[in-house]
């Protein structure tokens, strides 16, 4: 397996001392407050993903074969779910990305049930966005 | 002293629940079940499972028995003429389907189908759809400030090319009786026809159908505790009349060639293909055991809770409710908090409310809300269930602001 990016193995540190749903919740919305700001322009229909019960954008191109997404919500929670994702998958190329196990990833976490058929939060859309965007 | 349920006991899942840490507060969007239906469930399977209304077997005698007084026994609960006004249906929103396709044929371009603004995707989406193959228009009845439809602009909007008049019983985001008397005056006297969803209604209190005086009233199962996948139609007789058939194959046909057929009348002619018969044998059952409770108690238990709710909510600093809600439930928003991070730490909590857009999106829309949170009742609700919501809230709160 190869190594995991910076931020994911910094997430993984921290959210894996993380005792009880305060504590993640309080981890959630730090980490949320550290999303690169999407800037007015690219809060738009087009970058809108549909099917979350909170607004959710995300943006992605490929720099030098390397993928960098950035994404914002209005949910506090949700915005730190997107900045766990997103330090899973940023500097990845499209090959290394489709190989990712997003729900081993979040089940590290302690935050399986975020990505649960039933959830309405819009992770599921999010990572279908994601595979629209490197298809 | 503490508000305890009498009938907690009678629904098994309401322990289950509560040894898994669920509190169980969205019953509006389905009911847990009593122990009576499961029975019924239970003993027609183990018995012997039959098709309805075919074969000249016994089981298939006995299921078509249980079937017939399932009918019967709603028609009694709804105080139908007779039970032959009863359609059984899939659910409420395919009652509602079969109305705007079987009614059809009576809407001309140009013609109006009157709706409310607080209407459930259910009792709008069929009649939009319909509106749209017949080019008629679908006119939008506004609410006022307390989430009740407004009857001045009612009177105004309800005219000599409405045809047709479909709106809530209860609404399930504003927890208000709509005024449906008045209502149905205005519809009558310009001609039109009918419809009540009563869909959230009808598990409150007992509401009567010749008093009532609508043409059509739609109601599902699994929110007045019974199974899913169960619905019904009751249909005045002589409206039942004006339904054209929708869904054809099964027993719905009396006499078929391969170029042409002949169909029953209602109900049979609307029930096409094997009928949910285990779920509508668990409605009976179920009513039998609504019917053997004592309804002012049960009325005086939901509005001591839900006065409980309303006293709670208004208690603590920020929080806004959806209109003014009177029984049943209560949907709220809350300052500077998004409804969905609310949903997400009550979940975390094991409060089971439901937050988002209750599938009233253009109700929503028309508050300026993007979402709220809502609390729901059941008749086996009690004081503990709120308390455990009020904490859990608190601590939510507390750690969102």
């Amino acid at each position: 397996m190869t190594a995991l990016p910076q931020a994911a193995a910094e997430a993984l540190d921290t959210f894996g001392q993380a005792s009880g749903w305060e504590q993640r919740a309080r981890l959630l919305m730090q980490w949320g407050e550290r999303l690169e700001p999407l800037d007015e322009s690219e809060r738009s229909e087009a970058n809108l993903v549909s099917g979350c019960e909170s607004r959710v954008w995300l943006v992605g191109a490929p720099h030098a074969g390397r993928w960098h997404f950035r994404a914002a919500s209005d949910a506090r929670l949700i915005r730190g779910l997107l900045a766990v994702l997103l330090a899973r998958v940023n500097g990845l190329d499209a090959g290394e990305l489709a190989g990712v196990d997003m729900a081993d990833w979040f089940n590290r976490l302690g935050l399986s049930r975020q990505l649960s058929p039933s959830r309405s939060n819009g992770m599921n859309a999010v990572l279908q966005r994601m595979r629209e965007l490197t298809g | 002293m503490a508000l305890l349920s009498p009938w907690r006991a009678d629904f098994p899942a309401l322990a289950v629940l509560e040894a898994q840490g669920q509190t169980y507060l969205d019953s509006a969007a389905t009911a847990q079940k009593p122990q009576a239906l499961i029975d019924a469930l239970s003993g027609y399977y183990t018995c012997g499972a039959a098709n309805v209304h075919r074969a000249q077997h016994q089981p298939a005698e006995r299921a078509t028995r249980a079937y017939e007084d399932a009918r019967i026994k709603v028609a009694k609960w709804l105080n139908a003429a007779c039970p032959t006004e009863i359609v059984f249906t899939r659910g409420a929103t395919e009652a509602l389907n079969l109305l705007a396709y079987g009614l059809e044929h009576l809407i001309e371009a140009g013609d109006e189908i009157v709706i409310s603004a607080l209407e459930h995707h259910a009792n709008l989406l069929p009649w939009q759809q319909l509106a749209k193959r017949r080019n008629a228009r679908l006119q939008v009845l506004p609410i006022d400030a307390s989430g009740r439809i407004d009857l001045t602009a009612a009177a105004a909007l309800i005219g000599p090319r409405t045809r047709l008049l479909a709106v809530s019983q209860l609404s399930n985001v504003l927890g208000c009786w709509q005024p449906l008397d008045p209502l149905l005056r205005l519809a009558k006297a310009q001609g039109a026809l009918t419809v009540v969803d009563g869909a959230q209604g009808v598990v409150h209190g007992r509401h009567d159908m010749t008093t009532l005086g609508c043409d059509f009233y739609v109601l599902s199962s699994h929110k007045l505790y019974g199974p899913d996948g169960v619905g019904a139609l009751y249909g005045r007789g002589e409206s039942l009349l004006q339904l054209r058939h929708w869904q054809f194959g099964g027993e719905m046909v009396r006499i078929a060639d391969y170029q042409s057929a002949e169909f029953h009348a209602a109900p049979l002619g609307f029930e096409a293909g094997t009928p949910p018969i285990s779920g509508v044998i668990g409605l009976g059952a179920t009513l039998d055991y609504l019917a053997g409770l004592d309804v002012a108690a049960i009325e005086r238990h939901e509005q001591a809770l839900h006065d409980q709710l309303l006293a709670g909510l208004a208690a603590r600093d920020g929080i806004h409710l959806l209109g003014s809600p009177q029984v049943a439930l209560a949907s709220f928003v809350v300052d500077g908090v998004h409804h969905a991070d609310l949903g997400h730490l009550l979940t975390e909590q094991g409060i089971a409310v439901r937050s988002g857009n209750h599938c009233a999106m253009p109700l929503m829309k028309h508050l300026g809300l993007d979402g709220a949170t809502r609390v729901s009742l059941g008749l086996y609700n009690d004081e503990t269930d709120l308390e455990r919501f009020f904490s859990a809230l608190d601590q939510s709160l507390a750690l969102l602001r």
